[in-house]
């Protein structure tokens, strides 16, 4: 086996050594009537080239060559090359959790930027270093609001990633945490703020909405801060397209944000790993869950880094911890932070425009015939947009994809209410020609039977 | 002091030399206005005003982020980079987390445009090539555990342990109680009893007995209708196999309770015994440590969670399923599939073999071309219809770039290799405990699986604790041990090698920690003081904690 640096001989040296006769002995501890007693039944061992060929061939079954306009908490942006470049390093991609500080600088300094640049994108005063992604990073900013209010309910944005709420009713459930849906306005889009009001009480212990909300449309941040806060809940933004903090008003009001990073160069990969974060401010710190990268000094009065505040987490609180996240999603969050330093301050406005751009011309080419409509058009939006269409999505779909295009995903999936409306997404890789060529395609008149 | 290698020079101790490395500021401090690490591509469509377009809610002011160029972040993470310590440099016996050689090819195929490239949504006739590999990954490991349902939801161990007791309290919940507490012994990682916690259930602590197991006794008094499940990690946190398992399963199931297993030391197992055999209800694997995918400085993880026919109800959704109907492909002869002694998968077809090609007389000439790559059966698809599930515990599907990875690591073993592999890690271990036991305390002398818990015992006496023994290591050119844990272990030092590590790299090692002790009786202030070789020295920890620094901000 190519991974085992061990010939047999050695192997029989270092069994007599011990003073085993074989390496059964080792193993004779386990009682006999479970030890198998065969081979397991999988594949046999194959050569690197199989291997390849294997996924090679699982990667071309997933075809690569349609254009698509797919988001929806997923994003497809360009990845610059120097990330895989560095993030393939040995000394990054094979090193452990930096417990001991000494020899792991490199990645402690890399998470301290990553902290720095995710909180001066969010507005927020202190970020961590990364959790498993948008959707439970949400779902653990909840808890941690539930923590510093010493409240027990939760109030939630209808806009907010119907899968991320999902993920909050799974973790909420058994924590006796009763959460409430706020609507939308059927004109914007955007959270109903009477319905907000309404729906938050005295046990209220946050507000959870997402801006740009599900639908694309940026929530207006400090309306819905005022009004959370009035009744003493936290508001908790979560950020799913972190490329719109380039261009749109930082979240500042708010008091956690719980982000998605993935569209900091990390790829798709059929939806992970992703890169979640929770950004606060200072005064929840020690509430916050995950690992936290902080400045020191060494005997001599270098600066250094270490992992800090860990009297937080489950390694020293055990069942009194903020969570139980042990391993989180650290690469991803340097790949996240390569993407940040190669755009830099004026490369996330440039690039960030570039997306409103895209999805601007597409959601005018796309509505420009008779049978499709752009829903929502009363706030302003990011890269995403609603379609409604008088012919069924599931005919013009078919229509698309013939011609190799993956067109808008249906939200009746979750959304009953809005029949033969698709949500569209355009970032700065999708191409004039494909937005046209699409608009062409959905516009052409189906063939009647 | 002793050096242990034949090249040793003056500058030489045991494997290492130091070397200098680079200074290098944040990239912040790099940053000036003007420089440039990207281009865009020109503007295809008509660029909108932004002002009017966003009104309120523009961005006024842009994020501080450093401004710099191409080879600047090169040599900024390059230099980074080389301040790590990594497998890739050498030996990494953190106890508990098997630290085990990252393939590289994991690597290449991960990126795979296909697979790196599919959008979660996208439609599912067009994910088949991933689901395949879901679908090939799950068999896999339902086969290594010997469970019977799995779901690779889950994005870590504890991430994991948390599906898994989640799948426990549906379970009871559908039998009329959820029942209250979680027993947990008191050697247990951390996350177990945050998870139990996290899930709604109260931690009760189960005292080992004097050999670190489980006492059998104290567990049938303290298991009763309240006790949901018991948390076991086995091989324990001590490296121990728990020989009485089928006996604390029957113990606990007697009262309706759950055996919930923490895979985080499946690497002693995998090929020689599996957890479905011995009575395991519902556990978690890491496929960072069991399955080869790399750490990474923390992550990313996976925690598949895999589970007895009765509580795959509970599953969370969405659950892979492969419908009945659409093309069958033709299932050949199922030729090696046979030779392994292997039960036909329920179609009866073997999922990535290449049938033999046989003479007449029988004998072998080659191999045909690979059999279709998915078994009999239509297309792959997800099921959302399960009433009973506990529900979503992350957004779409799960860490599939480590799914990648961990079936390339499985597909580059084969059986044999996987079962090497367990051998070669259970090998290590035990040679490091033989040729250390008579110079550091070893408080538990039950026979070791894949890992070896010393005590400081010894050491402690002249004043130097587990700690400084580990940061001495560091010196010698290895990444420390993992300090102080188990917490049923005074002063422990907890040691798996994997089977990553050749004899050479082992009697290195070895010879590091005999020098070490030999330092502690010789010129302990050495040892406390370590190390000395890094770029910085130890770390003042507390003033971190005291006035946390955790953002870099611009000097006033």
């Amino acid at each position: 086996m190519r991974y085992l640096p061990k010939s047999d001989e050695e192997r029989r040296q270092m069994l007599a050594e011990i003073g085993a006769a074989s390496i059964d002995d080792l193993f004779s501890v386990i009682p006999a009537e479970y030890r198998l007693g065969r081979d397991l039944s999988v594949p046999r061992q194959q050569a690197e080239s199989e291997i390849l060929a294997y996924f090679q061939e699982a990667g071309r079954r997933n075809a690569t060559d349609y254009a698509s306009f797919l988001g929806a908490g997923a994003y497809r942006h360009y990845r610059p090359v120097i990330i895989d470049a560095l993030v393939q390093r040995g000394e990054f991609l094979t090193s452990y959790t930096p417990y001991q500080a000494e020899i792991t600088q490199g990645t402690l300094l890399a998470i301290f930027e990553f902290q720095t640049m995710i909180a001066e994108l969010t507005g927020m005063d202190v970020a961590n270093a990364s959790m498993y992604d948008g959707s439970t990073g949400a779902a653990e900013a909840v808890m941690m609001a539930v923590r510093v209010t010493g409240r027990h309910k939760a109030v939630v944005a209808a806009t907010v990633h119907p899968e991320y709420r999902e993920v909050l009713a799974t973790y909420a459930t058994h924590q006796g945490l009763p959460t409430t849906i706020a609507g939308y306005d059927h004109e914007t889009a955007r959270v109903n703020l009477e319905a907000l009001d309404a729906a938050i009480s005295a046990e209220t212990a946050c507000v959870l909405v997402q801006s740009p909300n599900f639908f694309g449309v940026i929530e207006d941040i400090p309306a819905i801060a005022q009004i959370a806060h009035a009744k003493g809940a936290l508001l908790i933004v979560s950020v799913a397209e972190a490329i719109s903090l380039g261009v749109i008003r930082p979240p500042v009001e708010a008091d956690i944000v719980a982000m998605e990073a993935q569209s900091f160069g990390v790829a798709l990969s059929y939806g992970g790993p992703f890169c979640g974060v929770i950004a606060a401010k200072e005064q929840f710190v020690r509430q916050l869950p995950g690992r936290l990268a902080g400045q020191t000094v060494d005997g001599a009065g270098n600066r250094g880094f270490v992992l800090t505040l860990a009297t937080r987490e489950q390694h020293i609180r055990r069942e009194k911890a903020t969570s139980n996240i042990c391993t989180n999603q650290a690469l991803v969050a340097l790949m996240a932070t390569i993407f940040l330093a190669v755009y830099g301050k004026e490369g996330m406005r440039e690039l960030a425009e570039h997306n409103l751009a895209k999805a601007d011309y597409a959601a005018k080419a796309l509505s420009s015939h008779s049978g499709a409509k752009l829903r929502f058009q009363g706030a302003p939006r990011f890269h995403e947009f609603v379609l409604q269409t008088d012919e069924a999505p599931g005919a013009w779909s078919q229509r698309l994809l013939a011609n190799k295009i993956v067109g808008g995903i249906e939200l009746s999936r979750w959304y009953p209410e809005l029949a033969n409306c698709t949500l569209w997404c355009a970032t700065e890789v999708v191409t004039r020609e494909q937005i046209d060529r699409a608009a062409k395609v959905l516009a052409a008149q189906p063939v009647e039977a | 002091m002793s050096t242990t290698t034949n090249s040793a020079g003056p500058h030489t101790l045991g494997k290492v030399r130091p070397h200098q490395t680079q200074n290098e500021a944040l990239l912040f401090e790099k940053s000036s206005p003007g420089k440039r690490a990207y281009k865009l591509p020109p503007l295809d469509v008509p660029a909108v005003d932004v002002p009017s377009r966003l009104g309120e809610a523009r961005r006024q002011n842009p994020p501080a982020l450093p401004e710099l160029s191409e080879i600047e972040i090169i040599r900024h993470f390059t230099r980074l980079s080389t301040w790590n310590y990594a497998i890739d440099l050498g030996m990494d016996p953190l106890g508990s987390c098997t630290m085990k050689y990252n393939p590289r090819v994991n690597e290449v195929v991960a990126r795979i445009e296909g697979l790196a490239e599919a959008h979660p949504y996208r439609p599912e006739f067009l994910a088949q090539g991933i689901l395949e590999i879901f679908d090939l990954l799950q068999r896999c490991l339902l086969e290594i555990t010997g469970m019977d349902a799995i779901t690779l939801q889950p994005a870590a161990g504890a991430h994991g342990e948390f599906t898994g007791i989640l799948l426990t309290r549906a379970w009871h919940q559908s039998q009329g109680n959820p029942r209250k507490t979680v027993l947990i012994p008191d050697s247990a990682h951390g996350t177990n009893p945050a998870t139990a916690a996290f899930s709604g259930y109260t931690v009760e602590n189960l005292k080992s007995n004097a050999d670190g197991g489980i006492d059998l006794e104290a567990l049938a008094r303290q298991v009763n209708e309240d006790t949901a499940a018991l948390m076991l990690t086995n091989p324990s946190t001590l490296g121990v196999f728990e020989s009485q398992i089928h006996r604390i399963a029957d113990i606990l199931h007697a009262k309706g309770a759950l055996l919930y297993m923490d895979g985080a030391n499946m690497n002693a197992l995998v090929g020689k015994v599996r957890p479905g055999d011995f009575g395991v209800d519902v556990m978690h694997l890491n496929l960072h440590k069991t399955f080869s995918t790399p750490h990474g400085g923390g992550g990313p993880g996976s925690g598949p969670v895999a589970c007895k026919t009765f509580l795959e109800p509970f599953l969370p959704i969405p659950v892979l399923v492969r419908t009945e109907d659409g093309p069958k492909d033709p299932c050949p002869d199922a030729g090696d599939w046979e030779d392994t002694n292997a039960e036909p998968t329920a179609d009866g077809c073997p999922p990535l073999f290449r049938a033999p090609i046989l003479k007449s007389d029988g004998e072998r000439v080659g191999d045909s071309e690979p059999l279709p790559l998915h078994p009999l059966g239509g297309p792959l698809r997800w099921d959302y219809d399960r009433p009973l599930s506990i529900g979503r515990v992350r957004a779409f599907y799960g860490n599939t770039g480590m799914f990648i990875r961990a079936l390339a690591y499985i597909l580059a073993n084969g059986p044999d290799g996987l079962r090497q592999t367990t051998e070669d890690a259970v090998l290590n271990a035990n040679y490091i405990r033989k040729k250390l036991e008579d110079i550091y305390d070893l408080p538990y002398k039950t026979p070791s699986m894949h890992e070896v818990v010393f005590s400081d015992k010894r050491q402690a006496a002249l004043g130097v604790r587990t700690g400084d023994i580990a940061k001495r290591l560091i010196d010698y050119g290895f990444h420390p041990y993992t300090v102080s844990f188990p917490l049923i272990v005074h002063g422990a030092l907890m040691i798996e090698p994997t089977e990553s590590e050749s004899r050479e790299e082992l009697d290195l090692f070895i010879a590091a920690m005999r020098s070490i002790a030999r330092e502690v009786e010789e010129d302990p202030e050495t040892v406390k003081t370590a190390p000395h070789s890094t770029r910085v020295s130890r770390l003042d920890e507390v003033q971190a904690a005291r006035k946390p620094i955790l953002r870099w901000k611009p000097a006033q």
